[in-house]
This record gives C-alpha cells, structure tokens and sequence, in this order.
C-alpha cells in the first residue's frame, strides 16, 4: 500500500498536485475544530476588516472572521460531498453488481431505471423539492435526497466490470467449486470493483458539492449551516463585491474551486492506475 | 431497417418510463411531503396584499382544483396526470392570470436555442480537438489546451459563470451581462435584433461551452489513442494512406459513436448548467423562469418547468438516440 502511494506520487504528477491540493482543504477543515469563534455567531469581531494578519481572510459584514467561518464552511461541505458519496455508493454497488451478475431480465429492468435517472434532469427536481420544504429543507435531508438520485452513473460502470468478471475462468471455477453466489460476488468480485468505486466515489464528492454550492448560493439550501455555498449566499445578500468587500467571496470560491481541481485530478490519477497498460507506459516500461 | 425499428421502439419505450418516473416523482415530492402546497400558497399570498380577495379566492380554487387535495391518492394521481398531458399547470401567480404554460412557451426557444447551439459547439470543438490531440501526442498546443481544458473541467457551473460575469462585466465590460437581447432594438425577423441576440448569448454561451468542452475533449483524446495502435490503422500507415484520410475515416469514424451516447448522456447535466447559468446572466429562459418562480412562490411555475424540464431533456436524448444509427450501423444489424 505504502510503496503503491510512494509510486503513485513519484511517476504521476496529477496525483502529486491532487494530494497537495486536498491536504490544504482537508487541513483547513481540520483547522475548524481549533475555531476560537462559534460558527453561528455573529458580530464577534469588526466588520468589514480587509485581510490582515489579526484576520488573514479579513472579516465579513455579519462580524464574523473569513478564515475561521471558512474552516467551518468547508468541514461541512467536505462532510457534505462524503456522506452523499458514500450513501450513493451503497445504491450503485447493489444495483451494478447485481445488474452484472445476474443478467437477462434483472439486468434490462435495473438498466431501465438506472438510465431514466441518467437522463433525468435533476437540478430542477431539487429546486421543486426545495420549494416544498423550505425552511424543513436540512443538511442531512439534501445529501439523502441527492444519494438517492445520484448513483446511476456509477452503476453502469460497476455493472460493466461485472459483465467483465463473470465470464473469466476464475468465476466458473468458483461456481463449480460450490460457492454461493454471494461469496462469490464478495470475495472474488470485490477485489476488482473496488478501485473503480473508489475512483467514482471522488467523482461523486465532486458533483454533490457542486450541486450543493449552486442550491446554496441560490438560497436554497439550510442557509444557517455554513458551507461554502453559503457563504457565497450571504455575501451575495450583503452585495460583498459591490460594497468593497471581496475577501468575503473570493476566498470560499477560491478554496472550494481547489477542492475541486484537487479531487478531480485525484481520481483522473486513480483512474490511470487502475489501467496497468497507462501506468507502464507513464513509469516508462512495458510496451504501450 | 427491421434492426433499426425495433431499436427505435425500445428508445420510445425508455423515453416513455423517463417521463413516467419523472412526472411521478414530481407528483411523490408534492404530495407525500409533509407539507400542504396549498397552505404555503396562501401563506405566500397573504403577503402580495393589493390582490383582488375574488381574485385570490378564484386562484385558490384553481390550486385545490390543481393539486385535488383532499382526494384520495390515487385519484390524484390521475387526476395530476390528466392536467399534465395537456401541459396545463394553472396559472401564474407572480405574473397573474398569464398561465403558466404560456411563460414556459416564450422562455423555451431562448433555453433550446442557446443550449442546444452551445453543447454542438463544444461536443464538435472538443471532439476535433481530442482527435487531433490523441493522434499527434507530442503537439505542444494541442497539449496545452488539455492542460487547460482539464482545469476547467471540475470547476462548477456557477463559479464558472460568475468568473465571466466579473472579469466581462466589471473588469472589462466590453459584452452585455443579462437579458436575452437589448431593450431598445424592435422584436422580430431583422438584422439588429438577431445581432443583439448573438451579442447577448455570447458569455452565457461561452459559459456552457468552457463547461463541457473539456470532458468531450479528453474522452476524445484516450479513445483515439487507444484507436491509433490498432492493427487496421498502423496496417493504413504502412499501406501509405495520406494521414488526413486515416484520420477521417478510420480513427475519428469508430472513436465518435460512443461520444454520440455520451452526449445523450450527459444531456442533463447540461441542462443543470445551463439553469443556472441563464439565472446568472438573467437570460430568459427556463432556468430564470424556475428560480424567479421561487423567489416569488409561484407554485404552478416552479412545477411547470419542472415537468416540462423533465419532458424536454428526454427528448432530446430520444432525439440523440434517433439519430445514432448514423454514426453506429451496427445498430441496425442486431
């Protein structure tokens, strides 16, 4: 594992600057639980103090310090992207494998659902579902909401390598050796679907928090909770770019776009790795 | 041409089930939700107090008419259905008594036009472009615009967008920055109208097409260099065909049906984009008719161009589908 990352950072120069980039973010989100202010408080410093070095990404119109908000913001976008990524998984992993390995019927009925959520334009269904909730509308009831309607892509794929992996030989020998059905799909097939899962699994962090900032800038989110959607909301709302007081959005767009140059490069890498012919010819042997 | 039929009927068939689970859905979000729509409505009405009392009253009845509270489900549900057919949402409450499928009528073309000109744009550009890139590898430019084009390509659509309104409308404010065309030019068939047009869409535009052309470009670039070292094409090279035919006919030829699915694919996340890109720029489309209409608790609005939303990205995909036979012929033999 260890010599894996050590190669990974050595030959591969996107995973390199994608680790960098994540470490900042995830550092500062870190950062959050050392905060000497509580997120939800307002009016504890000056206002409208440009960067300096009491408060190196100034303060914001509501009292409150850029830096340390932002620390919160992105905890909680991180925590955001993660949890819909991960719950989302469990969706497409089920359906994937499943679709893959047992084929004919359950394969074309599962494939027609999971295409219709392909095809489905999603953004205007959050939007309506906003708009029923309102102030009901909770941090844990969007990312619930978006893993339920996010996972279709990535099962496609999984199904994909399973359709792959059930015709080798290893799987037959399997079958004729006795194991059930589950064991196999669990103990052989796994191995080879998780990577791909976990490349997904960044992808998909990737697109939750997209989705999250847009809601949230438009307000249509739990505004009170920070994230960085939010942030960029009430900065908005306090018209930050008119009034002189850019660090108030500068910064949030700044991080959460390296967030997302970090985590994109990060599973372009991953994906790399997991095709061996790319990775020999990146470290220079093999044939291709 | 027996193939192609019953591939057809099976994409109609799809594109049947896409409405179907997507209609329904919407009609699960409103009505299974804790929360009465018709209470928020008169909640939110009580708010634009000048309002006729008969007028608001009439309003009200058409909204219980609409959502059939009070019903049974399932006579709701057909009902909803029976309404949605004929794309009659009721009317507009923000822009009263104009119905809503009327606001939907004039905010389409803008959406359909813009969309649907930009993502070609950027799927031909970034397809062209990828080729090239994938069979000339050491081009320095070609090179440095994927650098670029990776860049770009997480970024999201609203960060995009708000860059560009920025850097053209404050820093250097050479183009328009909202509205689909300028005020004072007169609506219709003639030149300075359509120019207006043109200069209005320009970073709306750009918008779309810097957000998508990067994914088309790279998938582009890793199918065709996967081509490349295929046997029928270093065979061509040896053979001595001229490098611009291998390009056209054998490369480009097999690497472009499976861009083609993934443009039908991708359709939707387009659409997303372009939502919030037209809201940024207050281009008046769909996407600004969706968010004004919450902005000003327009039920009947949000819940028409949701559906028609749904209705419209199906079809184009149904559309793009349709077509494919025509880049992949073997459709037609299985």
């Amino acid at each position: 594992m260890l010599a894996i990352l050590r190669d990974l950072l050595r030959y591969n120069r996107e995973f390199a600057a994608g680790t960098v980039l994540t470490a900042i973010v995830v550092g500062m989100a870190v950062l959050s639980a050392f905060s000497p202010y509580p997120p939800g408080d307002i009016y504890v410093v000056a206002p409208d103090l440009p960067p300096s070095w009491d408060h190196p990404f100034g303060t914001t119109s509501q009292g409150q310090d850029t830096f340390w908000l932002l620390t919160y913001a992105l905890r909680n976008t991180l925590l955001f992207g993660f949890s819909v990524a991960i719950l989302s998984r469990l969706i497409s992993l089920l359906v994937g494998m499943l679709s893959g390995y047992k084929g004919g019927a359950t394969d074309r009925v599962l494939m027609s659902i999971n295409d219709t959520f392909i095809v489905m334009p999603l953004f205007p269904l959050l939007v309506l579902f906003y708009f029923v909730m309102r102030d009901d509308m909770t941090w844990a009831l969007l990312a619930l909401v978006m893993a339920l309607l996010g996972w279709a892509y990535d099962a496609r794929l999984i199904r994909s390598v399973m359709m792959s992996l059930r015709t080798r030989e290893f799987t037959r020998t399997a079958v004729f050796s006795g194991m059930r059905t589950d064991q196999i799909v669990i103990r052989e097939h796994m191995p080879y679907v998780l990577p791909i899962v976990f490349s997904t699994t960044l992808n998909n962090i990737n697109w939750s928090i997209g989705l999250e900032v847009t809601l949230s800038v438009l307000g249509f989110t739990d505004i009170e909770t920070p994230t960085v959607g939010t942030m960029i909301f009430w900065a908005n709302q306090h018209s930050a770019l008119v009034f002189g007081t850019w660090w108030w959005v500068v910064f949030p767009t700044l991080l959460v776009t390296v967030t997302f140059i970090g985590l994109f490069l990060l599973a372009v890498s991953m994906n790399e790795y997991i095709d061996p012919r790319s990775r020999l010819s990146r470290m220079g042997g093999g044939v291709a | 041409m027996h193939g192609y039929g019953i591939y057809l009927l099976k994409r109609f068939a799809q594109f049947v089930l896409v409405v179907f689970i997507g209609i329904s859905l919407t009609f699960f979000i409103t009505h299974l939700t804790p929360i009465d729509p018709v209470d928020r409505m008169v909640a939110g009405m009580t708010t634009f107090g000048q309002s006729d009392p008969e007028a608001v009253e009439a309003m009200r009845e058409a909204l219980r008419a609409l959502y059939g509270t009070g019903a049974p489900l399932l006579d709701q549900y057909f009902e909803y259905w029976g309404r949605m057919l004929v794309f009659d949402f009721g009317p507009s409450l923000s822009s009263f008594p104009t119905p809503v499928s009327q606001l939907i009528g004039r905010a389409l073309p803008w959406t359909f036009g813009l969309l649907a000109t930009c993502t070609l744009i950027a799927w031909v550009l970034g397809n062209l472009l990828g080729g090239l890139a994938g069979y000339y590898r050491n081009n320095l430019a070609l090179k440095t615009f994927g650098v670029v084009a990776m860049g770009f390509h997480p970024i999201p659509h609203y960060i995009i967008a708000f860059l560009l309104l920025i850097l053209f409308g404050y820093l250097w404010p050479i183009l328009p920055i909202s509205g689909g065309a300028s005020q004072q030019v007169e609506r219709g068939l003639n030149l300075p109208f359509v120019l207006s047009v043109l200069k209005h869409s320009v970073l709306p535009g750009l918008a779309i097409i810097l957000i998508s052309i990067g994914s088309w470009f790279m998938g582009m670039r890793a199918l065709v260099s996967n081509i490349v070292t295929e046997d029928y094409v270093v065979y061509a090279e040896l053979g001595g065909v001229s490098r611009r035919r291998i390009m056209r006919s054998y490369v480009m030829r097999n690497a472009i049906a499976p861009q083609v699915t993934g443009l039908a694919m991708s359709m939707s996340g387009f659409y997303n984009a372009a939502i919030i890109i037209e809201y940024v720029f207050s281009y008046p489309g769909l996407g600004r008719l969706l968010i004004a209409g919450v902005y000003a608790g327009d039920y009947g609005l949000v819940l028409g161009v949701t559906a028609i939303s749904i209705v419209a990205v199906s079809a184009a995909v149904f559309l793009i589908d349709v077509l494919y036979p025509l880049f992949d012929p073997r459709v037609q033999l299985s």
